[in-house]
């Protein structure tokens, strides 16, 4: 690849690289073969893998969900897709009642290895049920993985990883960033793997921790936090079922801080869960409580009020200030001064 | 201006009376003692095995149980017409059909018993397992089925589902797939007149459950499933339209539950006995032996044979599964992942504490 592409792109070259290698992969989806896709995230394919491999479905997702499970029983590997994450709700019986059973359930004789993706995530203006984050419902079910990307290399990694895998992964991708930056992203059919965080800049004095579309914001936080000495590490989770708390861990031990940072809301959100964890497992460690920067606990506003609901750089800003002072408060009491 | 753009009908086939008289000219293989002798074997045993496994049940030996009594014939001739190659994507009530496709039937007594071990189905392919949530295993078939075709084998799929099934949308999703898609499936639906407690009527208004398959432009029709006979010519045909390449086709199977629900159903609360009574005498055992016996295929010394080996097959089953050693804590760990992410292991432990760390 000698240009630049974004996230959008890199999930095309991602899906075509796939198409190219293994002729088990098949897509299918509304509106994804001629059309390409309603955001163009297989744009092309059809036409160049033919329609028997890049396949539009009739309008139904129960039946995206569960034709992909029978494939995949039958050892193919189906890579599908739901237009709008505000549509998946349909093909959750099948999702958990099958997707993320089928290997446990046959001890191992039949197992499930698709991918099912789906654009998520608030900011681009779209109309009512475009724009929500319902990852944690899925990140809740054992057997499910859920995978986030929020770079275009990762989105190429990251998917690649999803397909080649032999469990079922659900892919979110960030649309808002979908075509925020580029970035060049060599097309060598290497997988990232899908179990692990990603610490895109290290630090010592605080832990900021999201994924997807919020990644952005956690960096250009912690640049402006830098400039104040203020030095953060930014971890991108990407994997939200398992998640990689060995990495999470390891870096809060060390920052004694953490902010996570999410768009859904924050009431029994992925941030809660991460929380839990760091505070049963670093008590004693911690310079101050855990903080979350989430989407606020009601449901997701029509598109003029988005920005009011979505967490952005200041809120991330108000955020570590707070641990940071909190930790000062408690330095200030042990010290017996102010 | 005003024409009749689509019109059709639904055919209902059955060729032997409810005492086993022929109703018209049978077809020509009838007169043979094969297969139909197999099928009353078979059917014969499935009965004897659902009779143990509700002892089983009320004995506090077996957990709670879906009786197949009165389904015998569909899942026994569409277990026999299957090959190898095919694929089953049954429902809960698929015993004896499972048994035929090589699921030894002390496994399906693990499943009801619940073990997890009862439904790895070691000799089963690509068969797909129980599903419980209703309707969603026609998705399956729709997905196994295009998987086959995207592969080009000449191979079909054949999905069971009950009359309560088909008033799901998965129901109506599959075979509209299936019809876009040219699948080479075979839809069954085991029309018992009940889903639970709710009667046939009270589930769909249309005259018959089939024509649903006409709305996805897919050939439907009825037959008597308590007739192996009929049975047996219906869904060969449509096997072999599948395995052909004509696509998928769907089989409304007229039968009756003889049963309750499951053990934990008292079919009495809601259904009068006179209409039970009723039902039994279309039972399909009973027409097949009479039928076998008008035509000399069949005797009395054969009859107790062969309820015998059914009765011993079935014991040496049930001890078997008696003798099963319990399965260990960590199963409910295994195959969740292709490999086991390393933050479970520290469960294993505490799922072996929990309930007294008898494991
Ligand atoms: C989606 C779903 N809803 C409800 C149930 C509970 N349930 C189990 S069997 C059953 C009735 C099914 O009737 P039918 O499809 O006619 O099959 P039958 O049991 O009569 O063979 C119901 C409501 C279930 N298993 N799945
Ligand atoms: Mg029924």
């Amino acid at each position: 690849m000698s240009e630049p592409i974004c996230l959008l792109e890199a999930v095309n070259l991602a899906l075509a690289r796939s198409l190219q290698d293994d002729p088990e992969v098949i897509l299918f989806g509304e509106d994804i073969g001629h059309n390409g896709g309603v955001f163009r995230a297989t744009d092309g394919l059809a036409h160049r893998f033919g329609a028997h491999r890049v396949v539009d479905t009739p309008l139904a997702e129960t039946m995206i969900a569960g034709t992909a499970v029978g494939m995949a029983t039958q050892g193919l590997r189906p890579v599908v897709e739901i237009q709008f994450m505000g549509f998946i709700f349909p093909a959750f019986e099948q999702l958990i009642c099958h997707a993320a059973r089928m290997r446990h359930r046959t001890r191992g004789r039949l197992s499930c290895p698709m991918v099912l993706r789906a654009p998520f995530g608030g900011g681009i203006h779209a109309p009512e049920h475009h724009s929500e984050s319902t990852e944690a419902l899925l990140a809740h079910i054992p057997g499910l993985r859920v995978v986030i990307p929020s770079s275009p290399a990762r989105a190429y990694g990251l998917l690649l990883g999803a397909i080649h895998s032999d469990d079922p992964v659900i892919f979110l991708e960030p649309k808002r960033i979908y075509r925020a930056s580029r970035t060049l992203v060599e097309d060598n059919g290497a997988a990232l793997p899908i179990d692990r965080c990603f610490t895109l800049r290290e630090g010592s004095d605080l832990t900021l921790i999201g994924f997807g579309a919020m990644i952005p914001e956690c960096l250009d936080a912690a640049e402006q936090l830098a400039e104040r000495g203020i030095d953060c590490e930014v971890i991108d989770v990407a994997s939200l079922n398992p998640i990689d708390y060995d990495t999470l861990l390891a870096s809060v031990a060390k920052t004694g801080r953490a902010v996570i940072v999410h768009e859904a809301p924050g009431k029994g959100g992925v941030g809660a869960d991460i929380s839990a964890v760091l505070g049963e497992q670093l008590w004693g460690q911690l310079r101050a409580p855990i903080i979350r920067v989430t989407g606020l606990d009601t449901v997701m506003p029509y598109y003029r009020n988005e920005m009011h609901y979505l967490p952005g750089v200041s809120d991330i800003l108000d955020a570590v200030n707070k641990s940071l002072e909190a930790g000062r408060d408690e330095i200030l009491q042990a010290t017996g001064s102010g | 201006m005003r024409d009749i753009v689509f019109k059709t009908e639904i055919a209902l086939t059955r060729y032997l009376s409810a005492d086993g008289k022929p109703l018209d000219t049978l077809p020509p293989w009838c007169s043979a003692a094969e297969p139909l002798t197999t099928y009353y074997r078979w059917m014969v045993l499935a009965r004897q095995f659902d009779q143990k496994a509700i002892a089983l049940q009320r004995t506090g030996q077996l957990g709670t149980y879906a009786s197949s009594l009165g389904a015998e014939a569909i899942d026994v001739v569409t277990g026999h017409l299957m090959t190898p190659a095919d694929v089953l994507v049954p429902y809960y009530r698929n015993h004896a059909l499972q048994m035929i496709r090589g699921t030894p039937m002390h496994d399906i007594l693990l499943y009801w018993g619940g073990d997890e071990r009862g439904n790895s189905g070691a000799a089963m392919g690509r068969d797909l397992p129980n599903a419980v949530p209703i309707a969603t295993q026609t998705l399956h078939a729709a997905g196994a089925a295009a998987a086959l075709k995207y592969r080009h084998q000449p191979h079909a799929v054949v999905c069971l589902c009950g009359d309560g099934a088909t008033s799901k949308g998965d129901f109506a999703e599959a075979l509209n797939l299936a019809g876009v898609w040219h699948l080479p499936l075979v839809m069954i639906v085991n029309n018992n007149q009940w889903a639970i407690s709710v009667p046939r009527h009270m589930q769909c208004a249309a005259p018959t459950l089939a024509q649903k398959a006409l709305a996805a432009g897919i050939p439907a029709e009825q037959v008597d499933g308590n007739d192996a006979i009929a049975l047996h010519e219906v869904i060969e045909h449509a096997l072999v339209r599948a395995r052909s390449g004509k696509g998928p086709s769907l089989i409304e199977a007229l039968s009756y539950r003889l049963s309750d629900h499951t053990t934990a159903d008292d079919a009495s609360r809601y259904r009068a006995p006179e209409k039970l009574k009723e039902a039994w005498q279309n039972d399909p055992i009973r027409r097949l032996r009479h039928y076998l016996l008008d035509q000399g295929l069949w005797d009395d010394a054969q009859e107790r044979a062969c309820l015998d080996e059914a009765q011993n097959r079935v014991q040496s089953a049930v001890e078997q599964y008696l003798a099963t050693p319990p399965e260990p804590v960590e199963c409910m760990f295994e195959y969740l992942y292709a490999e086991r992410p390393e933050q479970l292991s520290g469960q294993i432990d505490s799922a072996r504490i929990r309930g007294g760390g008898s494991a």
